[in-house]
């Protein structure tokens, strides 16, 4: 019997349901502001073997994971050190906590000012979306952490540096890597955000000037190309999910 | 004389949860602790450990007061305490890696405590894919490998199906008549207590304190369950805290 936990099977199930569904939209829409799903394929197809698309691409990816790297690795020890530091925790939490609600995206114009129009600020932007997710639940996740672990390392004559290393970073890191799953769709949604002015590369600016130029098989190549990207840059994350927490995927005997 | 309570106590937020628990323990010997549930079993063995500091008091082991966990001493925690994310064998050398132990010695070491103990060929399982039995085996491991001086067991068969507990109670005598290492147990289980303890103190309910101490010269007998002495020193204990639980 074939399985639907292999993911080509399963993105290609999705794939089939959500074409049909777009058939019938553009059925129904007479296929002009909404290609018919196989002209948009076809011109994606195309757009794959070509050199500006993969530039757009490249450009994007390169944010994306650029920024997604920097979240971690800035928000995953602060998270840690939060967490298991209880006066940190009490002098930085308000801080966090009362700025977590302030859309950041509302920020982009001060970073443009701030960082210029390259790639810095839009990769900034992203990270401190990114960050603050992944910084809140790897904080909640140490701190949900059964103190019968820390008595375990203890016991043995562990130092506050086994209990790091042998407790709360193994047991923190599932937290951080779903946080960083979870906000591959923040991110790629940022990315389409930031790259949609002030930039003449990426796929956001790609869909943007496509759908300026009324060139909607262009427009839905860019669609389709960061939502490769989104599912790519997922499936990373999951992959390195499952490597680093390889205990949380297994099953207990009967 | 190894082991020395003396006149233990400890609150928690204003509540006297233990009361003047003074006990000796000596080389060789094994004691079980028995109490209601929440009597303050599970602080005593930390006080004794080290993990906790007692309000008034002092733990001795040969003299020494012990201010902290030691590797001298080892404890097998309520739940095992088994990491998650660490193998079997990980787990069973983590108290020789916090020794400095070099890798490839501390690892043929587990080895050899886990195939002591019936579990060899599991060593790179996790333990989330063991069977609760299979997962105190690896509690027992880990606590011997290390060659303490003293053992600290809470509660340590409690979650287990009947015909486990009785092999991992003998699997325990049988480690203990090799080694003899003296051990403190804590169980509600008056049964276990007369399999696990040549000596049986019973605690009062909150603040917890010792009332009695039962001698149990039955001790180590595979079959002891079986024994006359067995049925009249439960019969004893049962009437024991039948008047003070």
């Amino acid at each position: 019997m074939v399985s639907l936990e292999s993911p080509l099977l399963r993105y290609g199930l999705v794939m089939l349901v959500l074409g049909l569904l777009w058939k019938l939209a553009a059925m129904a829409l007479g296929g002009v502001i909404l290609p018919h799903p196989e002209d948009a394929l076809a011109a994606f197809a195309t757009a794959l073997t070509t050199r500006i698309f993969w530039e757009h691409f490249g450009v994007s990816a390169y944010r994306a994971v650029t920024a997604m790297a920097l979240a971690w690795g800035i928000a995953f020890p602060l998270g840690l050190f939060m967490g298991s530091v209880r006066r940190a925790d009490a002098l930085l939490a308000p801080f966090i906590f009362l700025t977590y609600p302030v859309p950041k995206i509302v920020l982009l114009p001060v970073f443009l000012l701030l960082l210029g129009l390259g790639d810095a600020s839009k990769i900034a932007m992203i990270t401190l979306i990114l960050a603050y997710q992944i910084l809140v639940t790897t904080r909640d996740g140490v701190r949900s952490i059964h103190p019968k672990y820390f008595d375990s390392v203890r016991s043995l004559g562990g130092s506050r540096w086994n209990v790091l290393r042998e407790v709360l970073i193994p047991a923190a890191l599932p937290h951080g890597f779903t946080a960083l799953r979870l906000g591959t769709g923040v991110s790629v949604a940022v990315l389409f955000f930031v790259e949609s002015f002030a930039t003449t590369r990426g796929l956001g600016y790609m869909i943007m000037d496509a759908w300026g130029a009324m060139d909607y098989l262009g427009m839905f190549t860019g669609i389709l190309g960061m939502s490769m990207m989104g599912a790519a840059l997922y499936e990373v994350a999951n992959l390195l999910e499952r490597r680093a927490c390889r205990w949380m995927f297994l099953r207990r005997k009967t | 004389m190894m082991l020395r309570a003396d006149n233990l106590g400890k609150s928690f937020g204003g509540t006297r949860v233990l009361d003047d628990v003074s006990f000796d323990l000596g080389d060789g010997e094994t004691l079980a602790v028995v109490g209601p549930s929440g009597c303050g079993k599970t602080s005593l063995l930390y006080m004794l450990s080290g993990l906790s500091r007692p309000d008034s008091g002092a733990v001795f082991l040969d003299g020494a007061p012990v201010t902290g966990p030691t590797p001298d001493i080892s404890i097998i925690l309520q739940d095992y305490g088994l990491l998650p994310w660490r193998t079997v064998v990980d787990n069973v050398a983590l108290g020789l890696k916090v020794q400095g132990v070099p890798r490839a010695k501390r690892l043929e070491l587990a080895r050899a405590q886990l195939a002591e103990l019936g579990m060899a060929g599991h060593g790179q399982e996790y333990p989330a894919t063991l069977s609760g039995g299979e997962q105190q085996r690896v509690a027992i491991a880990r606590a011997f490998v290390s060659r303490p001086r003293l053992m600290l067991l809470d509660e340590p068969f409690s979650s287990l199906d009947a015909l486990t507990r009785e092999r991992l109670q003998r699997t325990l005598l049988d480690v203990w008549t090799r080694r003899k290492v003296p051990y403190v147990l804590v169980t509600h289980s008056l049964e276990e207590a007369v399999v696990l303890g040549r000596r049986i103190m019973v605690m009062s309910s909150r603040p917890a304190r010792p009332v009695a101490v039962f001698d149990n010269p039955g001790f180590g007998d595979a079959s002891i369950r079986d024994t006359e002495a067995c049925f009249r020193l439960l019969r004893e204990l049962r009437h024991t805290v039948e008047a003070l639980w």
